[in-house]
């Protein structure tokens, strides 16, 4: 036919070079690995070699060999950790705080959610924006205010906030419930309305609605919000660093440093020891919830 | 007993009116339409009937009670929405007892009452799925079940098939109704499309800018129409809506559409509309299917006059024709054999007892 030759104008593209959609795939997926395994090579590599080092003794760490290989395999610095009564006490304390930290969190900041994302009052939005503002506010610039403010309270109260470890669960939870809020909220947001206006003619409450349709329906939210408030309060530093002193209220992450770095003698089998164990449980969790964490971070970011 | 009245019903925005003060009687057992283009205030009204939306001023009873101030839990309603409002995290059987758990209702009557519903709407071997498992038209029932099993007294619909394809929205919109004949509950439904309110009510509501424009049974909307408005609205394809003058011959009457074309107006409506003879801005209105081929034997009132086809347009069991009168479009339904073709002259056949006379000022049928 004639309408056939017409079909190709001059400086189209030829036909094979549709064809090449396989190969054009094969090439991203070539640099995708690439960059994948250039990315796990930074970011594992401190960790192999804390667990390499966890397992020499102090004298193989100071001598003068390939510092990437065991020639003498020990769980010395493990056993000596999980024998030491003071180690054990870190782990307690961060666990008890943690636990605490989360609960109180959860509590807060679902609700508080669900008041700014559903209940329109008179300056939720503006509140809304205020719960996320605080978080953007460094912990740095809070330790001194609050310095002032537990002088206060021992002066006016008489109760003494330094130096313990349960202040920690007073005072994480500044840092943990606006993030969780703000997660909370794109969350709620992202349920259709007529979900809670169904739930009103079927006779629920407020309350109701929020345990019985918002809370499992933002399942995910919510798990992302717990791991975020469980991370936070796990790995803080600064706070309990600078609130903190004996040896029985320190939490993990300052006890490591302050107990096993004596003047400038450095334990570093321990120390390294120490952080692995420190690590493990937002691991484990992590790798039970992971697909919640994302599916959590995904929705909360583009329907906040 | 459970007829829903509307006494002065104001709602406002701000300062924006959606709904001007409207009165409307529901009958018990009654399935009336709420219609109307976006924004006319229809589903603003349903949502004041479900207490979803507070009311600015007037009165809403249902079953003689005043409820302006009762929550809608306590107004014994069940809505049914536009995207079905199930609970994505319970199962079909959860989401249809939902509502009577919260009422502390005994489990056997619960389950009892969600069998009796499942069994109406042919979901019993739904009972165990997630709503994401089911397909639009089964979401549709199940939300239809979640309203039935709590037996109110009134059933809303806020525009429960829009959401559907257009061969499920027949279907279940024919399923809607038996389930009315069935449960024989006072419902309120808002739809935009007038076929679903000519087809599933008692009586429809055509409502535009937060008033009501008239309310009736379907065919005496059809037929009769009020108001300009409700004559455009209800009726696919539109009426032909054309400006004429009213004439008088003698005792009889004409309407004239252009220098060449006048229709003689048929002897039982001389009466009615020689008091608007000359007057100015007047509309002659006329129904396609009252636009037809012509035919051998023709009845009194009707009128054959010769028309050049713009476009025709088969529809398979009957073939739409379009021609313009002074540059105004008119569509007119001929036989598919009738043998309309396009930039051809037809002659046509106008039957004049079913027309109309607009006044275009006051919009209203005269």
């Amino acid at each position: 036919m004639a309408d056939a030759t017409i079909t190709t104008s001059p400086g189209a593209p030829t036909r094979p070079r549709y064809g090449s959609m396989s190969r054009d795939r094969r090439w991203a997926l070539r640099w995708s690995y690439f960059f994948l395994t250039l990315f796990a090579i930074f970011f594992l590599t401190p960790p192999i070699y804390m667990f390499v080092t966890s397992l020499k003794s102090s004298a193989e760490i100071s001598a003068e060999i390939n510092p990437w290989w065991v020639f003498d395999p020990t769980l010395s610095n493990y056993i000596g950790l999980l024998t030491d009564n003071v180690f054990l006490t870190f782990f307690l304390n961060s666990a008890l705080i943690s636990v605490c930290v989360v609960t109180i969190t959860m509590m807060i900041s679902v609700v508080a959610a669900f008041a700014l994302a559903r209940m329109k009052f008179w300056g939720s939005a503006t509140l809304a924006t205020g719960v996320f503002l605080t978080y953007l506010i460094p912990e740095t610039l809070l330790f001194i205010p609050l310095f002032k403010m537990f002088a206060w309270v021992n002066d006016t109260f008489g109760i003494q906030l330094m130096n313990h470890w349960w202040t920690m669960i007073i005072l994480y939870p500044t840092l943990t419930v606006p993030f969780c809020t703000w997660i909370m909220i794109g969350y709620f947001a992202s349920i259709p309305k007529e979900l809670d206006e169904a739930a009103l003619i079927d006779g629920a409450t407020w309350f109701q609605t929020l345990t019985k349709i918002f809370i499992p329906v933002a399942l995910p939210g919510l798990i992302a919000a717990t791991i975020f408030a469980f991370t936070v309060s796990w790995a803080q530093f600064l706070y309990p660093l600078a609130f903190t002193t004996s040896t029985k209220e320190l939490v993990l992450p300052v006890g490591i440093i302050t107990t096993l770095i004596k003047g400038d003698v450095f334990n570093w089998g321990q120390i390294m020891a120490g952080a692995l164990l420190g690590a493990a449980p937002p691991l484990i969790i992590y790798a039970f919830l992971m697909d919640y964490y994302i599916a959590g971070l995904t929705a909360g970011a583009t329907k906040g | 007993m459970a007829q829903v009245t509307l006494r002065k019903v104001v709602k406002k925005y701000d300062e924006v009116l959606a709904v001007r003060g409207i009165d409307l009687d529901i009958m018990d057992k009654e399935f009336v339409v709420l219609v109307g283009p976006s924004g006319c205030g229809k589903s603003t009204t349903l949502r004041m009937i479900a207490g979803l939306e507070e009311i600015t001023d007037g009165d809403i009873a249902i079953g003689g009670d005043v409820v302006n101030d009762v929550p809608p839990k306590d107004r014994d309603i069940a809505m049914v929405f536009q995207n079905y409002a199930l609970y994505p995290h319970m199962n079909v059987y959860e989401n249809m007892s939902f509502g009577l758990k919260l009422k502390r209702t005994p489990k056997d009557i619960i389950d009892q009452r969600v069998r009796q519903a499942a069994q109406i709407l042919d979901i019993t071997e739904l009972l165990d799925r997630k709503p994401k498992q089911l397909s639009g038209g089964q979401r549709q029932r199940v939300a239809m079940g979640r309203a039935i099993v709590r037996d109110p007294k009134v059933f809303l619909f806020d525009e429960p098939l829009s959401n559907l394809d257009a061969k499920l929205r027949v279907q279940m919109r024919t399923e809607i109704k038996k389930v009315h004949q069935k449960v024989r509950t006072t419902t309120v439904y808002v739809t935009h499309d007038q076929i679903e309110a000519m087809t599933l009510a008692d009586r429809v509501v055509v409502m535009n800018g937060g008033n009501i424009e008239q309310v009736g049974p379907p065919n005496e909307l059809y037929h009769s129409p009020k108001t300009k408005f409700v004559a455009g609205f209800i009726g696919s394809p539109a009426m032909n809506m054309v400006p004429c003058q009213l004439e008088a011959s003698g005792d009889a009457l004409k309407v004239r559409l252009s220098d060449t074309l006048s229709l003689a107006v048929p002897a039982s409506r001389t009466a009615r509309y020689r008091p608007h003879v000359g007057k100015p801005g007047l509309l002659f209105g006329l129904r396609p299917e009252h636009l037809t081929e012509t035919r051998p034997h023709l009845e009194a009132d009707m009128q054959t006059f010769d028309v050049k086809l713009d476009v025709t347009e088969p529809m398979g069991m009957e073939t739409l024709v379009y021609f313009a009168i002074n540059g105004i479009d008119i569509c007119g339904r001929v036989n598919p054999n009738a043998g309309a073709r396009e930039s051809q002259t037809m002659k046509l056949c106008a039957d004049m007892a079913n027309m109309h006379l607009i006044d275009d000022k006051t919009e209203q049928v005269l």
